[in-house]
């Protein structure tokens, strides 16, 4: 028999007792649908917080702050040595967070592979106005390349000369604009008080319109041009010592970089006695969590299998005592034993083939409904979330693992049906 | 008899012996049995159930191997041949009628003919067209899409002819091939195996214990407790 006779049979004999092979296929249906489901789940809250971290910045940003050496059960309070250079600010969480200045700069700069150091300024805009009134405004340099989803329109432009902004999806009514799409372009206007109380207007274009964000929900993002520009009115007329300071700054890297290379800076920039993260390690912490939660549901869809599987090896013993005389007589008339096997064992194939099919359907269907439903109900304050998310890399190993499985439990039966004497089995007593 | 001894062997037997089971409890099916099958020779495997006749059948037919002796297949030692040589062997040279029939009955009857073929990997143009031609032989050509399941006995009989005739084999090996037959349907039965004899020169081995057909046979042969009592005249 060649590879379509022996496929076409063992549909034909997994079909010759339908009832029986519903029954097993049903059970491979709810195995396959809870992992494809806690999968979906899975993929699902990963991507939006992917998007939602990325929403934050680039990849290729780490964010550096100087590390704190601040009392802790275990050391005692910190001896005070004077350093005109420190600036200490009042951090969170009883935290003396320390101040960063130029020469820091400087000397994150000097780490090999970092490409450029950016502080990041408090801009602290008083307001922002389109046609209509004056609303306050939250503002925060964009670093690296806009990643935020944007409604409509595009990021801002880091290396534009314009003053650009992007806003987020509910200042655009309050602005004065009737929808997303009618502000693209059009310019408003940043009010901002230099420290002798002189009123500066900024103006600057609106290149696109944020999605609704699960973090930085309300926060305008400025480019370059624009938020040096704030910075400039800001500072005017104050001491030096007290104009380049800053909690943070933004270092940036090479994209091609590899997560040795990205430790190393990590670790020169401990040993200089600061404090290195990017985005990925703020996101692996919560994946981690996440991954462990679907483990688990895993492990009952992987139990729901494991109970198919003996169903698979109990349907196929009951159709090789059926078929006794027709394997008999396949043998006799020159089919050999590893054929038989070939025939059997596609026969099981088949039965996880349709029964993972089956459940990786079903599970779309309930994962699309779900999702609709959501979309208007429990999950409307996450736009952009989609619950159940299936990728084709996970509908189709989840297939071939289930094939998998059912040619392991039918390769028993198989075995016995190949191992078959034709004499024995033709016997008519 | 001199007609059949300038015709060489089709199959064959020396010393074969064939013992089941071990120590006490051993066997013995068949003894010391020496037979030369001529090609288009019809001989008749006689004896009471339990006489060791089907064993016979099943070693010629290479579906078993002897505990002692050589089967022969031609002249060739077919204790020296593979699995795979023996299995295309009796894909191809041989054809199986058996009692029982052993149709798929929910298949039709072309299905059912073919099935030597497509355990032999041949095409599906091939298959149809060699299937009608047995079919054709058996006088069952309009039964072709019919269920095997809505045959009469007779036409079901004639099916496995069909399907044993199917590779143009040397050997028939019909056991009991009208024992499930009433008188009237096991004589077409009968007729048709010695016309495939006669007219297409197909050796026939028939086990059986009807007189009848063993009479038609050119040669009988007798077992008695797994021995030959007579029948090997020409060793």
């Amino acid at each position: 028999m060649n590879f379509r006779d022996i496929l076409q049979t063992a549909s034909s004999n997994m079909l010759r007792s339908k009832v029986r092979t519903l029954l097993t296929i049903i059970a491979i249906v709810i195995g396959a649908m809870t992992i494809t489901l806690t999968n979906g789940i899975g993929t699902g809250i990963k991507t939006y917080l992917n998007q939602q971290i990325g929403n934050l910045g680039a990849s290729n940003i780490l964010l550096v702050t100087l590390t704190t050496k601040a009392a802790s059960p275990t050391n005692g309070p910190v001896k005070y040595a004077y350093n005109p250079n420190v600036t200490v600010s009042s951090g969170g969480l009883g935290k003396e967070q320390l101040l960063m200045n130029l020469e820091d700069i400087a000397k994150i700069k000097s780490i090999h592979n970092i490409t450029s150091v950016v502080p990041a300024h408090s801009l602290s805009p008083d307001y922002i106005q389109g046609t209509g009134s004056k609303y306050q405004l939250t503002l925060e340099q964009q670093f690296g390349n806009a990643t935020s989803d944007m409604v409509v329109g595009s990021g801002v432009n880091n290396n534009s000369t314009q003053n650009q902004i992007s806003i987020p999806e509910s200042y655009v009514s309050v602005l004065g604009y009737s929808s997303n799409k009618s502000i693209i372009g059009k310019t408003v206007t940043i009010g901002v008080t230099n420290p002798r109380n002189i009123h500066f207007n900024v103006i600057a274009t609106v290149t696109g319109v944020q999605q609704k964000n699960l973090i930085g929900e309300s926060t305008s993002f400025a480019n370059t041009t624009l938020a040096n520009n704030i910075y400039h009115i800001r500072t005017t007329g104050i001491p030096k010592t007290l104009t380049n300071t800053f909690l943070t700054a933004y270092a940036t890297f090479p994209k091609n970089l590899t997560t040795n290379q990205i430790n190393k800076i990590k670790s020169q920039l401990t040993a200089k006695g600061f404090t290195g993260m990017t985005i990925k390690d703020e996101e692996s912490t919560l994946f981690s969590v996440i991954s462990a939660i679907i483990i688990v549901f895993d492990i009952f869809g992987i139990i729901a299998l494991l109970a198919a599987s003996f169903g698979i090896i109990n349907t196929l013993f009951m159709s090789v005592q059926e078929r006794t005389k027709e394997i008999g007589l396949m043998k006799a008339l020159g089919m050999s034993p590893h054929r038989i096997f070939a025939l059997f064992s596609i026969e099981a194939i088949l039965i996880g083939f349709w029964g993972s099919l089956l459940g990786v359907v079903f599970a779309f269907l309930i994962g699309s409904s779900v999702n609709a439903i959501g979309k208007h109900s429990f999950l409307k304050a996450f736009p952009g979330l989609s619950l159940l998310t299936f990728p084709l890399n996970t509908i189709v190993s989840v297939i071939v693992g289930i094939m998998i499985i059912a040619f392991l439990a039918g390769a028993l039966p198989a075995l016995r049906a190949s191992r078959k004497d034709p004499i024995e089995a033709l016997r008519y007593e | 008899m001199a007609k059949l001894l300038d015709k060489p062997q089709v199959v064959g037997t020396k010393n074969v012996t064939k013992i089941y089971g071990k120590g006490e409890v051993a066997f013995t099916a068949l003894n010391d049995i020496n037979i030369s099958i001529i090609s288009g020779e019809s001989v008749a495997i006689l004896g009471k159930s339990g006489s060791g006749k089907s064993t016979l059948m099943h070693m010629l037919a290479l579906l078993d191997s002897p505990t002692k002796g050589i089967v022969f297949v031609g002249d060739q030692d077919t204790s020296k041949l593979t699995n795979r040589q023996i299995e295309s062997l009796r894909n191809k040279s041989y054809g199986f009628v058996f009692q029982q029939f052993f149709l798929n009955s929910n298949d039709t009857v072309l299905n059912n003919v073919v099935l030597p073929l497509k355990i032999a990997k041949v095409g599906r143009k091939e298959r149809r067209e060699k299937g009608m031609k047995s079919l054709k032989t058996v006088e069952l050509v309009d039964k072709a899409n019919t269920k095997a399941v809505n045959l009469s006995g007779g036409q079901k009989q004639r099916v496995c002819i069909a399907r044993a005739l199917i590779n143009n084999p040397s050997i028939i090996f019909a056991d009991e091939p009208t024992g499930n037959l009433d008188s009237h349907t096991g004589k077409i039965v009968e007729d048709l195996l010695f016309k495939l004899n006669k007219e297409h020169d197909i050796t026939l081995i028939i086990v059986t214990h009807d007189k009848d057909i063993a009479a038609r046979c050119q040669r009988q042969m007798h077992i008695l407790d797994g021995k030959l009592i007579d029948g090997d005249k020409n060793i």
